[in-house]
């Protein structure tokens, strides 16, 4: 077992400055160390995923009254008739009347695999019965499945500001301690995780109204709708993205500049530093080739909790900048109580975020040879 | 000579806790973010005096309207501080409102003031006001000071501000600590026992560190049954916030329990006969413990950027009581903002309060940092 990375002492490896190292550490790595890690990572995914759709589960539960109910409570109120059958029918589906495990199990199970002979898949023809969402008026996969795409596209463009803005200020920060352009990035960066989101993004919508005429609401523009995004327009769709860009990533990069700044204010006081500079190794390859490697190791790791809080910081964003990704679809399902629609997206937030998390161990494992010898996982 | 002495033995007698706050006293960033917190909490906690109104006294004239300005000369002579009351004035063609001051009648600022009666910390009762209008120098009635101008129901921002930190701040601090307990607590059990419950508390907090948060808190207080009182809605808001924050502790505090339980320090008590539980919490307990406090710190600032998130959406505090979320609710929209940029005034404390939560946690961290 590895100790969490905030508090375990990372890198003073002397195989850091062995020559050809990285070469045959790469080669023998990936011989058997990274097959075996990867497994074995692997395989932790799986209880992690269970123990995820059991927290899912515990919250589409929450609601008092029963779902079906209470959906069919309101059809009632809108002056619908619903006949018994139907009723019954969506009881079953649901699993209503069974134990509270059992119906667990239930879901699970329909969502892994539901047989051809469902009533679930003559209707929608899949086989992945995630339940039918009341609020859409459709099955819930295929209202998650309309964002999902942009949801991970507009994520990862905002992953990737990150850590293209982060880390270069970061390494910046910490080769010129103290210094003006040191104080500054604090302080930006401070500012940026001060600021609730929601705020910066209607102050910085105010202000590109009255610089430049647009608000910039939404990442659409009516033609892109119409036509699709092409190349054309694709400058278009980045001009939108600026303000999500700004708003979303400034949140975390104060995090990532903080923490690969003090690590490398710790790695380059360091006694295998020294050596190296002692030995002639010119300062650039010091800071670039071994601190750096060492000093990303946190940043690295923090992947998971960085993906889960741009889902997060996202959220409330979207609602306010009117942008198309999941965010808003969770938070009207919450509102209307449609919990199994809202359990899925959560459900499929917290998968994307392991899925992080997964990488950001296979790397890790390949920056910080000790993980993978002591067997790694964490 | 014999003085140096003597502060050299004193450095090497003085305990942790007086090196670390040495350590921070030089820090000034740290100290000046120190006492302006000491300032907002001690404002919260005295809200009622400092408010001249309270929650929910508004006057239908005052909608929307920008801080009052506050005027020393009345016609060429020096009369101290005071306001004009406000005119609303409708322009008959296209029914626009215009408020203007009606300088035939000053209305003195007053210290000390008869105002709403509340009670100071809860019990004693009292309804003097740090400062207030009274009635204005022709005997009229009917101006209010409003410092930050009014809200749409012509309720007084400043006011609200104030009583607003009192959920605001609180609320944070209150889950802290509770994350605080939980995390030591599991934290401990997790790195102390190892093995199976090791694996099994890890991957319950991989769990919840890995459903996004915002969702998560949406989910959770979307259970919050509606219509509960104030008090209640305050304590499932605090362990909701708790509930989510604990785990970062926990990793930490089992971190420390892996990195310290096979210290030489440690071998020797145990060689020594103390007992598990005097070991634990003698003797690697404070080991990690500004750590702790450090991380606590540092984990304030998100829980309130958190609470007024989901009080802006709707989720958390509600109306009537009343956060700094809830008064951001105000400023949702652009238009709002054009209008009315004053109401945004209550993001300004939300950041200096975060700022100065930022700066005091790094101020702790290098002091706590026994290499620096």
């Amino acid at each position: 077992m590895k100790e969490s990375p905030e508090t375990c002492e990372v890198s003073t490896s002397p195989g850091f400055l062995q020559k050809g190292y990285s070469m045959t550490a790469l080669k023998e790595f990936l011989k058997k160390d990274l097959v075996q890690y990867i497994i074995k990572r692997v395989l932790m995914f799986i209880p992690t995923l269970l123990l995820i759709s059991i927290l899912v589960f515990f919250v589409i539960q929450l609601p008092p009254g029963d779902y079906v109910s209470a959906h069919i409570a309101a059809l009632a109120t809108e002056g619908e008739f619903v006949d018994a059958d139907y009723a019954a029918s969506l009881r079953e589906d649901y699993g209503l009347d069974l134990p509270v495990w059992q119906q667990y199990i239930k879901w699970v199970k329909d969502i892994i695999w539901t047989p051809t002979d469902s009533a679930y898949y003559r209707l929608y023809g899949s086989h992945h019965n995630w339940k039918f969402s009341f609020a859409y008026g459709r099955d819930v996969w295929s209202v998650v499945e309309d964002r999902l795409g942009l949801t991970i596209g507009v994520t990862f463009i905002i992953l990737l500001f990150q850590y293209v803005v982060s880390i270069p200020i970061a390494v910046y920060a910490s080769t010129h301690q103290y210094s003006a352009g040191d104080y500054i990035s604090a302080f930006i960066g401070f500012i940026g995780t001060a600021i609730p989101n929601f705020i910066l993004a209607i102050i910085l919508m105010y202000l590109s109204y009255v610089w430049t005429g647009n608000a910039n609401v939404g990442l659409f523009t009516q033609e892109m709708l119409q036509n699709g995004i092409h190349l054309y327009n694709f400058g278009d769709f980045l001009k939108r993205m600026i303000i999500p860009i700004i708003v979303i990533g400034t949140s975390g990069t104060c995090g990532i500049i903080r923490s690969v700044r003090a690590q490398m204010l710790d790695e380059v006081s360091k006694q295998y530093t020294l050596t190296a500079r002692a030995k002639g190794v010119s300062e650039r390859t010091i800071v670039m080739k071994y601190c750096f490697r060492a000093a990303i190791n946190p940043t690295v790791s923090g992947l998971g909790g960085v993906l889960s809080s741009l889902f997060s910081g996202s959220t409330v964003t979207a609602m306010v900048l009117n942008m198309q990704i999941q965010g808003p679809v969770l938070f009207k399902a919450l509102q209307c109580q449609d919990m199994y629609l809202a359990g899925a997206i959560v459900m499929v937030q917290a998968v994307l975020v392991v899925i992080g998390i997964l990488f950001s161990d296979i790397i890790l494992a390949f920056l910080d040879p000790r993980i993978r010898y002591s067997g790694g996982g964490r | 000579m014999a003085k140096k002495l003597k502060t050299k033995e004193d450095y090497y007698l003085a305990s942790q806790w007086t090196l670390m706050g040495r350590k921070l006293k030089k820090h000034k960033l740290a100290i000046a973010a120190f006492i302006v917190l000491a300032i907002l909490y001690l404002g919260a906690l005295f809200a009622d005096f400092l408010a001249p109104y309270s929650l929910e006294e508004y006057d239908g004239i005052y909608r929307n309207t920008a801080p009052s300005k506050v005027h020393v000369m009345h016609e060429g002579e020096f009369v101290g501080p005071f306001i004009y009351s406000l005119e609303k004035t409708i322009n008959r063609e296209d029914f626009s409102v215009t408020m203007s001051e009606n300088t035939e009648e000053y209305y003195k600022v007053k210290f000390f003031v008869h105002g709403c009666e509340y009670k100071i910390l809860g019990f004693i009762p009292c309804d003097l006001h740090l400062f207030g209008v009274s009635e204005g120098s022709k005997g009229g009635s009917g101006a209010k000071i409003m410092l930050f101008g009014a809200d749409s129901l012509g309720r007084d921002i400043f006011s609200r501000v104030l009583l607003g930190s009192r959920i605001s701040l609180s609320i944070p601090f209150a889950s802290a600590f509770i994350s605080l307990f939980l995390g030591i607590t599991i934290g401990s059990i997790s790195g102390y026992f190892g093995g199976t419950t090791d694996i099994i508390i890890q991957r319950i907090i991989e769990v919840i560190g890995a459903v996004p948060q915002i969702p998560l808190w949406m989910a959770l207080s979307a259970a919050i049954p509606a219509g509960i009182s104030t008090v209640k809605m305050y304590f499932y808001m605090t362990l909701i916030l708790s509930f989510i924050n604990w785990t970062g502790m926990a990793r930490i505090v089992r971190g420390k329990f892996l990195s310290l339980k096979n210290e030489d320090y440690v071998m020797a008590a145990r060689l020594a006969g103390v007992s598990t539980w005097k070991i634990i919490w003698k003797h690697l307990v404070p080991g990690f413990m500004s750590y702790l406090i450090v991380s606590l710190t540092l984990g304030i600032p998100g829980s309130i950027v958190g609470e007024t998130s989901m009080s802006y959406l709707g989720l958390g505090i509600k109306s009537p009581a009343t956060s700094w979320g809830v008064l951001l609710q105000e400023a949702s929209s652009v238009t709002d903002v054009a209008a009315n940029p004053h109401k945004l005034i209550p993001i300004l404390f939300v950041t200096i309060t975060v700022l100065a939560f930022n700066f005091l946690g790094d101020g702790m961290r290098d002091a706590a940092d026994p290499y620096k």
